[in-house]
C-alpha cells in the first residue's frame, strides 16, 4: 500500500509514466501527488505517458479527466500521451470520450504541445 | 437468479474479489483466458475493460464476491465467459442501473452500461437483498 507512481520533473514539466497495472488506491494517490507537485514545483505542464497501459477503464479514465481539470485550475496543462489504438476504441465504446483531456501520440509530440504557448486550450466537452 | 449461465469448460477458474488487488488480478486472469481463446487484441482489450468494471462493482457495491471464468463453446465457436457473483444488496432498478451516467455513488455511471456494450452477451441477475450476478461472453471471430 506504500507503492507510488514516480513523478519526474523535466524543466517546467512533470512527467508520469505508468508502467504497471495500477490498483485503484494507487491511481487516487497519483492524482493527489500530482496536484501537490504542480503547486510546489510551479510546473506549467503535466505529461502522463500511458504507452505501457493495456486498458483504461472508467476509473482510470476519470482520473485522467480529473487530473487535467485540477492541473488547469493550478495553471498547468495536462497531455496524455501514447494511448494504444485498442484502448482508444474501447474507451469510446465504454462511453468515455475524455473530451477535456489533451492527447498526443508520442512523448515527443506531447512535450512539443506544451512548449507551444497559446495553444494550450483543450477541445470543449 | 433465473438467467441461464454460460456453460464453462472443465478448465474454468475461480477467484475471490475482495480487495483492489483482486480487481487487478481479475483483469490479469481475464487477459490470460482471452489470449488462450485467441481473441483479437481489440476484443481482448474490450473484455478486460468490461471485466475491470464488473469486478470493481462487485467489490464496491456487492461488498466483495467471486469471479468464475472459462472458455465456452457453442456451434463451433469459442469464447470466454466471466461470471461475477456477490451477496450484496442487489440492484432495485435494473433499467436505471444500466443507464449511461446513472450512479448511486461517486462514479461516472458507465461501468454496467459500458460493459454491456463491450461484450457480445450480457446477463444481469439481481434481487434486492439477494445479491447480483453479471455474466458476460466475448466470442472469437
Ligand atoms: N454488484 C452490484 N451490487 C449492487 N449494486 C450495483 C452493483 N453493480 C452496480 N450497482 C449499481 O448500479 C449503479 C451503476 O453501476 P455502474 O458501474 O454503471 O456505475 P458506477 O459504478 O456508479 O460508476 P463507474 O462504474 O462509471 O465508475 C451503481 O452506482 C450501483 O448503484
Ligand atoms: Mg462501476
Amino acid at each position: 500500500m506504500t507503492e507510488r507512481v514516480p513523478v519526474l520533473k523535466i524543466g517546467d514539466v512533470l512527467l508520469v509514466s505508468i508502467q504497471v497495472d495500477l490498483e485503484d488506491q494507487i491511481v487516487l494517490d497519483l492524482q493527489e501527488d500530482l496536484a501537490g507537485r504542480i503547486v510546489e514545483s510551479g510546473a506549467r505542464g503535466v505529461v502522463i505517458d500511458i504507452t505501457a497501459v493495456e486498458i483504461v477503464d472508467s476509473f482510470v479514465g476519470r482520473m485522467l479527466a480529473t487530473t487535467a481539470a485540477i492541473s488547469r485550475m493550478l495553471d498547468a496543462e495536462t497531455v496524455v500521451v501514447g494511448m494504444r489504438p485498442a484502448v482508444a476504441i474501447t474507451l469510446v465504446e465504454l462511453g468515455l470520450s475524455l473530451g477535456g483531456v489533451r492527447t498526443a501520440l508520442s512523448l515527443e509530440k506531447g512535450l512539443a504541445m506544451l512548449a507551444r504557448p497559446g495553444d494550450h486550450r483543450p477541445a470543449q466537452r | 437468479m433465473k438467467a441461464p449461465l454460460p456453460d464453462l469448460d472443465a478448465d474454468e477458474e475461480t477467484m475471490p474479489i475482495d480487495s483492489n488487488d483482486d480487481v487487478v488480478r481479475a483483469r490479469q486472469l481475464v487477459r490470460t483466458l482471452a489470449q488462450r481463446c485467441k481473441l483479437s487484441l481489440v476484443d481482448q482489450t474490450k473484455l478486460v475493460t468490461a471485466a475491470s468494471e464488473l469486478a470493481r462493482n462487485t467489490l464496491v457495491y456487492g461488498g466483495g464476491g467471486v469471479l468464475r471464468i472459462g472458455l465456452v463453446r457453442r456451434a463451433g465457436r469459442t469464447g470466454v465467459s466471466a461470471i461475477f457473483d456477490d451477496d450484496g444488496p442487489g440492484i432495485p432498478d435494473i433499467d436505471q442501473a444500466l443507464t449511461d451516467g446513472w450512479t448511486s455513488g461517486g462514479g461516472l455511471g458507465l461501468g454496467l452500461s459500458g460493459a454491456r456494450r463491450l461484450v457480445d452477451e450480457f446477463t444481469l441477475d439481481t434481487e434486492v437483498g439477494g445479491g447480483t450476478r453479471v455474466a458476460v461472453t466475448k466470442w472469437a471471430r
